[in-house]
């Protein structure tokens, strides 16, 4: 019997009931998304369901939403069942103050430097994990870079900006940055402090 | 913890292992990445790993650019095959915008692709050669990547980082100099490879080296995130070509080789056998290419004006063709919104692409799975307790790529 998509979402809400919820199916995936303190129950279901056997963790990556509050930062699991060949994905939500998401490196192994990666550059704190430090960037790095209050382009600059990406206008960061509250932010990071000059 | 070696006097603070630090810029680590290992006399009794000392932000970069300026910086993941991610990335962009592209350029990137993939094994193959002191294969089967690089020389200009293709296809038809130096590449290629193979396959000295060195078993493999050749060889038939397949591949006819160990020889034989397939997939694509005829044979992209640049002499002379250029060119055109995720099978595994588009111009998030960096955290297991002679070995079977690993 192939394992469709319906059939997991079924399994899923007979099971954790309407705490799943969103589902979605962009390009044929089936997306959903589960409370944060959740993630390893659902992970552990689908793992361990002699039906579900999402036993493969594809990848493992950060979001960060800045404008809507209270779920700043997204978790998305990619998982794999490699016996019917189904993928699914998987999406937590938390806040930017208190990024804490179970880890899952007690089910994968995998996880262990895909989360390393998303706290190195997101800062969402993996509880229980065994080595959450820096992998990529200097271990002195004090701001996580990926991070939309940390724009690629030099924000002085007029000639370009967001509204040549198709957003209208500026993300607004920089003016919002201080209602998140983020501590960990150094001030001599904040762009157009150093008063360059307009190229 | 194994025996220890070093006896020290009573109440000595000193350690009884030796810390190594192996790299970061070793020639044995085939990239810039350190290993911190404590050694008890020759066993490694714990290996720490350092990576990032090529990171380029690519994630970050993404988020700023339109789509077509993307793909240069896929070339720079795993350079041994810049064409996989290439097209890897166009496939993603396709799926995205919904484009489908004709069988010609399907299969034209099918021998790109396929091409890249014998560079990668080759490399990662005669490496191995080279780390257990027999150099002379590396440099006999250089000479055929060579000629590999200059039929990518001929179809995009360029050699490493290729950038090659476009949405919806090739940048320019392949000349008659492509086809004529694939077809000896195909002629001259299995010979080499069989001469190779005969250095090497049952050289006694090569197999103590390798086999039974750096295992791993299938479940462990599984778990860890293996993907590739290195899964193959510990015996999961998990092939993206076959399991998903992208660009047609599902109208060629081949064999997904799997070990049984996973151990370097396993791993190493493993890329040898899929050299072979790759051999004859290209085959397979060179004859279907020559069958089309007549307005189908010339055919090397899809009709999307929105994402494939107009030909240069419409660009000075037509209205509609200048303005779709300098839509591209300025990267305005908005995406849709929607998330995608896909993915190709890249010469060590693996290769996804998580695209979130939110409509605007550039994609909002890019995540890039490359298969290196997820099952490089293995390589403490898979060397704990063995001599450091075979975590050099390791090491170089597992193929690992910087450029890849720090993204």
């Amino acid at each position: 019997m192939a394992l469709t998509n319906d059939y997991i979402k079924q399994r899923l809400i007979e099971k954790f009931g309407d705490q799943v919820g969103n589902f979605s199916e962009p390009y044929g995936m089936l997306t959903f998304e589960v409370p944060k303190d959740l993630n390893l129950k659902v992970l552990n279901f689908l793992y361990d369901d002699e039906e579900l056997k999402f036993r493969f963790l594809t990848t493992l990556a950060g979001v960060h939403y800045p404008h809507s509050k209270g779920r700043e930062l997204a978790v998305v699991y990619h998982l794999h069942n490699l016996v019917d060949n189904v993928r699914i994905r998987l999406k937590i939500f938390t806040d930017v103050n208190q990024p804490d998401v179970y880890t899952a490196t007690g089910l994968f192994s995998a996880a262990n430097w895909l989360e390393r990666e998303t706290y190195d550059f997101y800062g969402i704190n993996f509880v229980g994990h065994p080595n959450l430090k820096r992998i990529l960037n200097v271990d002195e790095m004090d701001y996580f870079p990926m991070r939309k209050e940390y724009p690629l382009e030099d924000q002085t600059r007029i000639d370009k900006d967001d509204e040549m990406f198709g957003r209208g206008g500026m993300l607004g960061f920089g003016t919002e940055r201080t209602d998140h509250g983020q501590s960990t932010l150094a001030e001599a990071d904040k762009p157009g402090t150093e008063g360059r000059e307009i190229v | 913890m194994p025996e220890h070696h070093i006896k020290l006097p009573e109440g000595s603070i000193e350690k009884t292992t030796t810390t190594l630090n192996l790299g970061p810029t070793h020639p044995a680590t085939h990239g810039v990445f350190q290993n911190i290992l404590e050694l008890d006399g020759e066993r490694i009794v714990s290996a720490e790993q350092t990576i990032g000392y090529i990171h380029r932000a690519f994630e970050k970069i993404a988020e700023r650019r339109p789509l077509y300026q993307i793909t240069p910086l896929t070339d720079r993941l795993n350079y041994c095959s810049s064409p996989i991610n290439n097209m890897g990335w166009h496939t993603t962009c396709e799926k995205l915008l919904k484009i489908s592209t004709p069988k010609r350029v399907d299969y034209l990137r099918v021998i790109i692709m396929e091409l890249a993939r014998i560079a990668d094994h080759l490399i990662c193959n005669s490496i191995v050669g080279v780390d257990t002191g027999a150099y002379t294969g590396f440099l006999y089967l250089m000479q055929y990547r060579e000629l590999i690089y200059e039929i990518w020389e001929e179809v995009c200009g360029s050699r490493l980082t290729t950038n090659i293709g476009r949405i919806g296809g090739f940048e320019r038809n392949f000349n008659d100099i492509a086809f004529q130096k694939l077809e000896k590449f195909l002629e001259e290629y299995p010979q080499a490879l069989r001469e190779f193979e005969n250095l090497f396959q049952r050289n006694r000295i090569f197999m103590e080296r390798l086999q039974g060195t750096g295992t791993i078993s299938a479940e462990r493999a599984l778990n860890y995130g293996f993907t590739g050749p290195n899964l193959r060889a510990a015996g999961v038939d998990y092939d993206v070509r076959v399991h998903s397949p992208y660009c047609s591949y599902e109208d060629f006819e081949f064999i997904i080789p799997v070990g049984t160990t996973g151990d370097n020889y396993d791993r190493w034989m493993v890329r040898e056998q899929e050299m072979w397939q790759s051999l004859s997939i290209i085959k397979q694509a060179y004859r279907k290419v020559q069958d089309f005829k007549g307005a189908e044979a010339d055919v090397y992209h899809a009709d999307v004006p929105e994402y494939y640049l107009p030909p240069k002499e419409d660009v000075y002379t037509k209205m509609e063709a200048l303005i779709w250029h300098f839509k591209i060119i300025m990267g305005e055109i908005n995406m849709p919104v929607g998330e995608v995720y896909h993915s190709v099978e890249g010469g060590n595994g693996e290769l996804g692409f998580y695209l979130i588009s939110d409509g605007g111009r550039t994609p909002y998030r890019l995540h890039f799975r490359r298969p290196c960096f997820i099952y490089y955290q293995a390589f403490e297991e898979l060397v704990k307790g063995s001599m450091l002679s075979d975590a050099i070995i390791t090491l170089s079977s597992l193929n690992l790529i910087a450029g890849e690993m720090d993204s």
